[in-house]
């Protein structure tokens, strides 16, 4: 049997998942935009799953939701469309510093085209301030977006203030990227007025290739890829309908759980967290309270050795762990994010991510806590001082 | 700040006014009243003539309201503070009902009101008890007498002391099904539906005829029309019968008249007929269609004179002389313009001339009639193959019963 504690970076699907997304493929073939009846019932089914979704999202609507192939289309779509589609209205953008790479980097590839950027900094807990978010806002802002918890550290961004500020300054379009919140936090995209806000099926025990889009009724915004009227035109191609019903069925069951699944794993992280401050050559990334730190995910650094080397033989005692995020973890670079935390180096890139799923329980941390002691008095002799 | 409403004063409408009917309407009103608000068990009907009194215990407000807004009959409501007969209490409930309304008025009175002749302060005390106290404590607001922005009423009763002053409009008319039973045209358009809700809330019973024209219509006109109706039951109270025709054949023989310039004419007067023989069999005593004079060329005065004819029972028009702007605000108010605008295709948008007759000959409509043989037998087979559904808000439609509920 193996530890996985990688869930930040895919999730087992859940076994009424598997049966629905088998189900449906065997039965659902036919393409929702033909005529025909077969069709038409695909076509239903579409609309039953995007209803499914919205009624999970108090205060939103079926015809506001799109679905996407995952995070990283719905953040590119979300945030280029927004950018591209209102830049007449202005040219600045506002995100931060720890976002990840799909919303980053197409930060940088709009500011190649010409858009002026700010992102804003974190604290030491990883956490952006809203205060600086409104600092940065100028007459020609028309884009914030920060994402809700982050990927590598599960620092929780102050959504709802920054909403709040936005609303008093029309006009300016507000994305929040959810993917690593929706089930293990509550999300409320309406209620902090977001625009846009983009979701992930398998971070929540659903398939891959799904993601959601929330597009809040009246954002206009362009599409990047054309070439079919499906998904309001922002996400033309034949809908993927067994793995976009599975999905919704994925979505409902962790937001419907969500509240115990935080509670739960709070506790595992509190019982982690207590076992890395008793080893003195690890150091915690991020913050320990649950207001700033979301529950199923725990970073921490052994300045002075290889990332590399620990999630090797973590695995060699069956746990499965990941450095930075598993988006940008073949690179030699330190984390962009343990940077702009602690603008330490060697901290930087020696992080390990560690986050839990719904199997895990007190015998899980108990194993893990105990390899975690062992892997480091091995390598203990190995350090590099520099 | 929000008030917190012990009870909620409901305001009938016209119909009190008509002497021996009175207390059918009355007792209709409370049937649809309950209805509204059934799932909320806790919450208490009492009528006393020409006033309904909602007791909350605890049930919530909001939630209430939005129901009663939809009621039929009900011109307005008042939610209530209730509170002991003692002036320092009602002094704090009448500031409590004057802060919490949505925008802060610049001028208001006092209208009390001692019915309870035990307590020491009368009407015209009370007046000035409440109101000063009010004044003090809001700084800038002034008393006018003759104009207030808000009459802030104090009802003084034996049982404890009323204290309101929002006026909540609602739907106003006669309670659903008190003014009998019509046959309303229902063609999937922005119109008839509207047609429809004026209908209802004037107090017509109503039953739907929809004419479907498979294969030149799609299934997605006909669930189209099963949503119109869905949303329309809300406001009956009641399940709303649908009656679904194939128009196909008759639809087919009017192409092959010969007529081009007429054939919205000649369907227009089939569907009447077969309207009128639905009506007939369920009791209706009317039709319903939602025209607008001149919006479209079977709209024209011409077009009605000749189309009309062709019925016998009363065609009733609720939209005759609304503008458009007028029509679309209701159905979005309704919550049918987005079901409306969906694209698909009635029967009436097939075969369209490029010019259809806007002042149709009713001699040549009627020789071209019975030049096209069976008529008569089609609109016979149409009414006799009439599929009907009874329609209320709880059917789900052909999306929310998509796949298997497993899936879900």
């Amino acid at each position: 049997m193996m530890y996985y504690f990688d869930h930040c970076a895919s999730t087992p699907p859940h076994e009424e998942v598997i049966r629905t997304m088998a189900e449906v493929m065997a039965k659902h073939y036919a393409n929702p935009s033909s005529l025909h009846r077969s069709g038409q019932e695909a076509r239903n089914l579409l609309e039953r799953a995007r209803a499914a979704v919205a009624a999970l999202f108090p205060g939103t609507e079926a015809k506001e939701w799109i679905f996407t192939s995952g995070g990283t289309e719905g953040n590119n779509i979300a945030i280029a469309g927004a950018a591209r589609q209102n830049r007449k209205r202005g040219n600045h953008l506002i995100t931060s510093e720890v976002e990840h790479p799909s919303v980053y980097d197409t930060f940088k590839a709009l500011e190649r085209e010409g858009f002026r950027v700010t992102y804003v900094p974190v604290d030491s807990r990883g956490v952006v301030s809203a205060a600086d978010v409104e600092a940065a806002l100028t007459d020609e802002t028309i884009l914030v977006s920060i994402m809700h918890v982050n990927n590598e550290v599960g620092a929780i961004q102050p959504i709802a203030d920054i909403g709040r500020l936005l609303k008093q300054r029309r006009g300016i379009l507000f994305h929040v990227d959810g993917v690593q919140s929706v089930g293990k936090l509550p999300v409320d995209p309406a209620g902090w007025n977001v625009d846009l806000f983009t979701a992930s099926a398998h971070k929540v025990k659903g398939p891959r290739g799904v993601g959601l889009l929330y597009v809040r009724q009246g954002t206009a915004i362009a599409p990047l890829v054309v070439g079919g009227s499906q998904e309001r035109e922002l996400r033309p191609g034949t809908e993927n309908v067994p793995a976009i019903v599975a999905s919704a069925k994925a979505f409902r069951m962790a937001m419907e759980s969500q509240p115990e699944r935080a509670e739960r794993m709070q506790r595992l992280r509190e019982r982690l967290l207590g076992s890395i401050e008793a080893i003195p050559e690890l150091v915690l990334n991020g913050g320990t309270e649950p207001a700033s730190a979301a529950p199923h995910v725990v970073n921490f650094s052994y300045p002075g050795m290889k990332p590399e080397v620990i999630v090797h033989m973590l695995e060699k005692h069956r746990i499965l762990a990941s450095t930075k995020s598993a988006c940008s973890s073949k690179s030699e670079e330190p984390s962009r994010v343990l940077m702009a935390m602690h603008g330490s180096h060697e901290r930087a890139a020696s992080g390990i991510r560690l986050s839990f799923g719904d199997e895990h329980g007190e015998a899980d941390l108990e194993w893990l806590c105990s390899m975690l002691r062992k892997v480091v008095e091995k390598l203990k002799p190995l350090e590099r001082k520099g | 700040m929000s008030m917190n409403p012990d009870m909620i004063l409901i305001r009938f409408g016209e119909f009190t006014m008509k002497g021996k009917n009175r207390g059918k309407f009355d007792k209709r009103l409370e049937q649809q009243v309950r209805k509204a608000i059934r799932a909320y068990e806790n919450a208490e009907i009492k009528s006393t003539y020409g006033r309904m009194y909602i007791t909350l215990n605890g049930e919530p407000y909001e939630e209430i309201a939005a129901k009663l807004k939809d009621v039929f009959g009900i011109v307005s409501f008042s939610p209530i503070r209730q509170v002991a007969s003692e002036l320092e209490t009602i002094r704090g409930a009448a500031l409590e009902v004057m802060q919490s309304l949505p925008e802060r008025p610049s001028t208001f009175k006092v209208s009390a009101r001692r019915v309870d002749k035990k307590y020491p302060h009368d009407s015209q005390e009370m007046n000035h008890l409440v109101g000063g106290y009010v004044l003090r404590e809001m700084l800038g607001l002034q008393v006018d007498v003759r104009k207030p922005q808000v009459e802030l009423r104090v009802e003084i009763q034996p049982e404890g002391t009323y204290v309101y002053s929002s006026v909540v409009p609602a739907a106003g008319g006669y309670p659903y099904g008190t003014n009998g039973k019509a046959m309303l045209l229902l063609s999937g358009g922005i119109d008839s539906p509207v047609a429809g809700y004026l209908g209802m809330r004037q107090g017509l019973e109503i039953e739907a005829v929809h004419f479907h024209s498979y294969p030149y219509t799609s299934d997605k006109a006909k669930e189209k029309v099963i949503d119109l109706v869905r949303r329309l039951s809300r406001f009956s109270g009641a399940p709303i019968k649908l009656h679904l025709v194939s128009f196909t054949d008759i639809q087919t023989a009017l192409a092959q008249a010969g007529q081009d310039s007429l054939i919205i004419t000649l369907m227009r007067r089939s569907m009447l007929r077969i309207a009128e023989r639905l009506a007939e069999t369920s009791g209706a005593l009317g039709l319903v269609s939602g025209d607008s004079l001149g919006q479209v060329a079977s709209q024209t005065l011409g077009s009605m004179n000749v189309i009309g004819r062709a019925a016998e029972l009363p065609l009733l028009r609720p939209l005759i002389t609304m503008d458009k702007n007028e029509i679309i605000r209701i159905a979005r108010e309704i919550g049918t313009y987005e079901t409306s605008i969906l694209p698909y295709e009635d029967c009436c948008t097939l075969f369209v001339p490029k010019s259809p007759s806007t002042n149709p000959n009713l001699t040549i409509v009627q020789k071209t009639e019975q030049r096209i043989e069976g008529l008569d037998a089609m609109i016979e087979e149409a009414v006799a193959g009439t599929e009907l559904m009874i329609i209320s808000p709880e059917i789900r439609n052909v999306v929310e019963t998509a796949g298997e509920d497993s899936w879900f």
